[in-house]
């Protein structure tokens, strides 16, 4: 890191201190101009990934797949058979690599571990009142800690958006910096919800705040509102860790999630991390997919590369 | 590592033939003179096919089989007859367009994904639209009884060969008159393939004239004394010559010529998106574009920001195969304007201007020009003057929005501006005071049917496009 790097970090670091030096800091960040963005996402949806080209992504693809799910019905059985699918995707054809993480409520988290345990696979669990946010911070951060206990060491936080929206970005700032201290070692994946945050300066913004607060992932959704993860969303979200890493020399993450159901969509969203970001994030520690049906699908397109034919779904497992 | 594997568009959706004749009275004829040039693919220097070369005698009988056409058929149908066929010309247009696009980035050069992508669509768009005015020239604003002009010799340039055979074409159509067009002679085969369209869509013999050939043939055209109308788009050396030639005469005349347009970027402008803008402005289309944004006028206090964010966007374009449906930029058009390009870039050079390449990998065949920026560069330079006509940019800076206004206006030409800003009130400012036909702001390089386009100054007169196009091709 040059010495500009840090010194430019320790300045940042300094702006959580003060809500007029955030607010300041975040306002003048350059504006993304709506229709710019969405043509650079559609254009680059032009690319053709054909061939040897479409292979490499595949497995890429998959590997960075936070197999995922977060529902009420989730149980013991459900979990532990989405691990076992985590760990081995394809049980046809042993060269098929394995998912990124698993992804689960905290509750889960302990039936996870079990399987997963030494295998490489991460456990992501979704804390602090996920997929609201809306409890009282001492709540959010015990949710925290006992996700962590119990196994995770990835946490899936959600930033107040309530709080953000209403300009009070100091208290986003500290809830962030109190889950990270409460993550202990675990990787902290900042959710911004962005379809809540509806426009692209205030992506920007909060991709910037949740960094500066010490977050290692930046996240666009929970899936659980209408709006989820868009190719434009995570390009602005790409630019501002791309800008983070050049101003402070530090690497952040980034996981679109939710709305990822092809093969199509996901080398899609890979052309954008190669041609906005380059090759450094084109690696699981810093791009994932949050995503359930996706993986599938990924599979069939696999087996259709190296057989020639496509198999129908009942060859790929449902979990 | 993510290296994408060629993806090729396929050429075989092209029937190309070896030799074409003269597309003359609805049929394919040979030249009286029995002359021909060859049409190369400039990517390979591959030869494609055989144009005939029109001489005096053959732009004659095209003159005369359109004067004809205009006098008996076309000129007294009713409009929305006339509609009937335009429609049908921009149905097959959209029918045939992966053919079409093959073609063009074949014969031009330019990739395939602009040629699928911006070309063929905005030459569809522009029949379709100039198909709904046919019926309805009385409420365009010019007069209760529009009246066409007559025969319009029309020439066109190389850089979009299909789209400005569009824009010359679809509103003299619709407006009642007969054209005989030239194409450039490095680009005629998409005019030629629109000679079959026309065939296809049974358009009256006569009606659409196409006569191919060089420079000679284009002013045996313009002068011919049959042709009422003269409809230009080329350098402004040529418009000149064509302005001198009709003058004393009763040919109405339009000229689209060069442009040396200023892209202004001010310090609270969506940065990403600009460098977005730049990049189009100046390497779409390898930088052939008569509105091209080749001069950046960018607001010193960002300059060091927004040239690092360029100079990483450029070392995205992928230069190469214009068929390969991930190229970004494509070849030039001809060894003759690959070495206008080189001689201008040396001459910046040596004017002490500092010039910058992404690295990139030329092919050894075909006529290849790297991405170039020059920096430093000041109004003194012949680089910030002079068209270039290439993927050339020249970076200059400006310290207050009335120093941006007077650099941008300080060329002979007149075409375009882009601005850049986040702040409305100084976009309205700019565009009242820059003097230039289009002014895009927090855009560059968008073209629409219903949006008239042309220039001031040496870049031009007239406009086409929208109601405004119409006008050029009626008497009022």
């Amino acid at each position: 890191m040059t010495a500009t790097t840090t010194s430019a970090r320790s300045e940042l670091s300094e702006l959580g201190r003060s809500e007029t030096a955030l607010r300041t800091f975040l306002h003048g960040l350059p504006g993304v101009d709506q229709v710019g963005a969405e043509q650079r996402a559609a254009q680059l949806g032009t690319r053709s990934i054909k061939t040897t080209a479409k292979a490499q992504a595949i497995d890429l693809a998959i590997r960075m797949v936070d197999l995922t799910t977060l529902e009420g019905a989730d149980t013991p059985g459900k979990v532990r058979a989405l691990a076992a699918k985590a760990l081995r995707p394809d049980p046809a054809d042993p060269s098929c690599p394995h998912v990124g993480a698993v992804c689960v409520y905290p509750a889960m988290v302990p039936y996870v571990a079990e399987v997963l345990r030494g295998s490489g696979v991460h456990l992501a669990s979704v804390a602090t009142a996920f997929p609201s946010g809306q409890a009282p911070l001492e709540i959010k951060l015990a949710d925290t800690r006992a996700a962590v206990a119990a196994g995770a060491d990835e946490i899936d936080m959600v930033i107040n958006r309530g709080a953000f929206l209403a300009g009070r970005y100091k208290e986003v700032y500290d809830e962030i910096v109190a889950t990270k201290e409460a993550s202990g070692d675990a990787h902290l994946k900042v959710i911004l919800e962005t379809g809540e945050l509806a426009t692209y300066d205030n992506v920007r913004r909060a991709s910037w705040l949740a960094m500066l607060a010490g977050g290692d992932f930046i996240k666009t959704s929970t899936g659980k509102v209408p709006i989820t993860a868009t190719l434009p969303v995570t390009l602005v979200m790409l630019e501002a860790v791309r800008d983070f890493r050049e101003a402070t020399g530090r690497q952040v993450g980034v996981k679109p999630a939710g709305g990822i159901k092809t093969t199509k969509d996901a080398i899609k969203y890979l052309v954008l991390v190669n041609e906005t970001v380059g090759t450094d994030w084109l690696d699981p520690d810093w791009f994932r997919f949050g995503a359930s049906s996706l993986l599938n699908d990924l599979l069939m397109q696999r087996t259709k590369l190296t057989t020639g034919t496509y198999s129908g779904p009942d060859y790929f497992t449902l979990d | 590592m993510f290296e994408y594997a060629p993806a090729p568009e396929s050429r075989s959706v092209v029937d190309l033939k070896p030799s074409y004749g003269l597309f003359i009275d609805g049929a394919f004829v040979d030249p009286t003179d029995g002359d021909s040039f060859k049409s190369i693919n400039p990517a390979s220097e591959e030869v494609l096919a055989e144009i005939a070369e029109a001489g005096a005698s053959d732009v004659e009988r095209a003159v005369r089989a359109a004067r004809k056409a205009y006098d008996k058929v076309w000129g007294p149908m009713p409009g929305r007859d006339r509609a009937k066929y335009l429609y049908r010309i921009a149905r097959l247009i959209q029918e045939r367009s992966r053919e079409l696009a093959v073609l063009e980035s074949l014969d031009n050069g330019k990739p395939i994904r602009e040629s699928r992508d911006v070309d063929l669509p905005l030459v569809a768009a522009h029949f379709f639209y100039y198909a709904g005015w046919a019926d309805k020239l009385e409420h365009a604003g010019f007069g209760g009884n529009p009246r066409p002009i007559g025969v319009a010799a029309q020439v066109i340039p190389w850089n979009f060969p299909l789209l400005m055979l569009a824009w010359k074409i679809a509103p003299a159509l619709a407006a009642g008159n007969t054209v005989v067009l030239k194409p450039a002679e490095t680009t005629s085969l998409t005019a030629l393939l629109f000679a079959e369209i026309c065939q296809q869509a049974d358009l009256p013999p006569g009606v659409v004239n196409i006569v191919t050939g060089a420079g000679d043939t284009g002013r045996a055209l313009v002068e011919h004394p049959g042709v009422d109308k003269v409809a230009f788009t080329g350098s402004t050396d040529v418009g000149r010559a064509i302005a001198r030639s009709v003058a004393g005469t009763r040919k109405k005349l339009t000229l689209e010529l060069g442009g040396k347009a200023a892209n202004i970027v001010f310090d609270d402008a969506p940065i990403d998106q600009a460098v977005e803008g730049i990049v189009n402005g100046i390497f779409f289309n390898q930088g052939h574009v008569c509105c091209a944004g080749s001069r950046l006028l960018v607001q010193e206090n960002v300059a060091d920001r927004v040239l690092e964010s360029l100079k990483r966007r450029m070392a995205q374009l992928r230069v190469g195969d214009p068929l390969d449906k991930n190229t970004d930029v494509g070849a030039i058009n001809s060894a003759a304007q690959l070495e206008r390009i080189r001689e201008l870039s040396d001459a910046g050079s040596a004017e002490g201007a500092e010039r910058w390449s992404p690295p990139c990998e030329l092919p050894d065949r075909g006529f290849w020009f790297a991405p170039t920026i020059f920096t430093g560069v000041t109004q003194a330079h012949r680089i910030a003057r002079e068209e270039i006509f290439g993927p050339v940019l020249s970076v200059l800076t400006f310290r207050t929005p009335a120093e941006a206004v007077e650099k941008a206006n300080n060329t002979p030409y007149g075409l375009s501006a882009g601005i850049w800003t986040d702040k409305g009130s100084r976009i309205l400012w700019m565009a009242d005071r820059l003097r230039a036909g289009v002014v895009w702001a927090n855009t560059f390089n968008k073209f629409d049917p219903t949006s008239p386009f042309g220039g001031y100054k040496e870049s031009g007169y007239g406009r086409e496009g929208g109601r405004h196009g119409l006008e050029a091709y009626l008497n009022v």
